[in-house]
């Protein structure tokens, strides 16, 4: 299996590369187009801000790619929020594939919300032997707003989508690569789509 | 509910853990790699990697020991120690780090909070403060602990969270290796004037003293060293009575 890591320059993709070893397999950092293509899957990560997160997808003309692609794509924390409609974070239009917007937690909790928190409404195989309310790995100042293509939710001072899905396209907003052996079973969940 | 984190901190010369009791009198206490593995087995939510060395010599922290952490280790890590400039933050990222934590770089140049918060977002950036408490004041130190500064503990780390800070790891000089629990009153009131994660650091002897910290001085994370490097409280144990007391833990 191909598994290709779109490495645009946005944050920490080791981790995700060593999560899939730990699991047997090698997974290619890559920005060419071809080489996405090709994959048989796509994990689409991101740490950091958006709006220079989107400005770098843009200068390597991966906003054009990462829409048309076919295969199981999983977009991480912030490829995930960079997937969606909208996010308040630097007035930034996402690539649109989550009808969604992202939006950034009131002050009536901490900013960002760290630590670990649990997800429930599992509604996809990307979950399949994970029981409701296992705990996930979050790092974040902005989240997507609960809707119809949320498969998993949590709450911070509000309910908020964790999980999306849409066609081929699913993301996560918290960090299955550090969220233990449960966060391992999503990965290789993912590679069984 | 976000559960309150349990932090093994691994304090790093030469490659190799260590421990300073106030500060002095390093112990070893092992291979970080292992100790890390092992700690994400037990149970720890996350782990902070200080380069003990770093600041009072102007060792840089070694990116090999963070690349071996991050192949091995499947729960989250900061590193710190001789952090000054975006390129080292680069380098420990590239490497796998999730976050990073800057004390002295920070405090002689407090712009490098804006340059990392804006080139790599604020939830990778940990602004460590290390504070004594004289008469009635918190004052920073620098160095290791080793040197006092102008700063007010409130007023620094109200400054680093709106220069960017994505949370404050706090340790209290009075009460770093006594294990007589952790600064609540300095703790309570940074949760209260702060709206970023506060980690209480210093002062861990029982289990007791992280009921306190998060029931009285509302910390978000509590960070100790040896009481988990000699096994004198087992992280399992420990969120258990966390749990009894009715504190959110992931178990």
């Amino acid at each position: 299996m191909k598994i290709v890591i779109i490495d645009y320059g946005a944050g920490n993709i080791k981790s995700i590369q060593f999560a899939f070893k730990r699991l047997g397999y090698d997974a290619i950092l890559s920005n060419n187009p071809e080489e996405i293509k090709a994959a048989d899957k796509v994990i689409f990560p991101g740490v950091g801000e958006a709006s220079s997160a989107m400005q770098m997808l843009k200068e390597s003309t991966l906003d054009a790619l990462i829409p048309t692609l076919t295969q199981p794509v999983l977009g991480i924390c912030l490829g995930m929020q960079l997937l969606c409609k909208a996010t308040e974070e630097g007035n930034t239009t996402g690539l649109g594939i989550f009808d969604v917007q992202v939006k950034r937690f009131e002050n009536t909790v901490k900013v960002p919300q760290m630590g670990w928190n649990t997800i429930s409404d599992l509604k996809s195989d990307l979950f399949k032997g994970i029981k409701n309310q296992e705990f996930m790995y979050l790092v974040h100042s902005y989240y997507a707003e609960n809707c119809n293509e949320a498969i998993a939710t949590t709450n911070y001072g509000l309910a908020y989508a964790s999980a999306l899905q849409k066609d081929n396209f699913y993301g996560v907003q918290f960090h299955p690569e550090k969220s233990s052996i449960a966060g391992e079973e999503i990965l290789k969940n993912f590679l069984n789509l | 509910m976000l559960t309150k984190r349990i932090i093994p901190c691994l304090d790093i010369k030469d490659g190799r853990t260590v421990k300073g009791i106030n500060f002095k009198g390093l112990r070893d206490a092992g291979d970080p790699v292992e100790l890390a593995k092992q700690y994400a087995l037990k149970g720890a939510d996350e782990l902070v990697f200080l380069d003990i060395s770093a600041t009072l010599e102007g060792r840089k922290t070694m990116l090999d020991m963070v690349l071996k952490v991050a192949e091995h280790v499947n729960i989250p890590f900061t590193v710190g120690g001789g952090i000054s400039s975006i390129a080292d933050v680069d380098a420990l990222l590239k490497c796998g780090a999730d976050k990073v934590s800057v004390n002295s770089s920070a405090i002689k140049r407090p712009e490098l909070i804006n340059e990392l918060a804006n080139k790599f977002g604020s939830q990778c950036v940990t602004v460590a403060i290390d504070a004594k408490q004289i008469n009635e004041d918190w004052i920073v130190h620098v160095a290791g602990g080793s040197i006092p500064t102008k700063l007010d503990l409130f007023s620094w780390a109200k400054e680093a969270e709106k220069r960017g800070a994505g949370e404050i790891l706090f340790t209290s000089m009075n009460n770093d290796g006594t294990k007589d629990g952790f600064a609540n009153d300095a703790l309570a009131k940074l949760s209260r004037e702060l709206n970023i994660p506060i980690i209480a650091s210093g002062g861990a002897g029982n289990i007791q003293h992280f009921v306190d910290a998060f029931q009285k001085g509302n910390a978000d994370a509590a960070l100790a060293a040896s009481v988990f490097h000699f096994a004198e409280i087992e992280i399992k144990d420990l969120k258990q009575d966390l749990k009894a007391n009715k504190i959110a833990v992931r178990l």
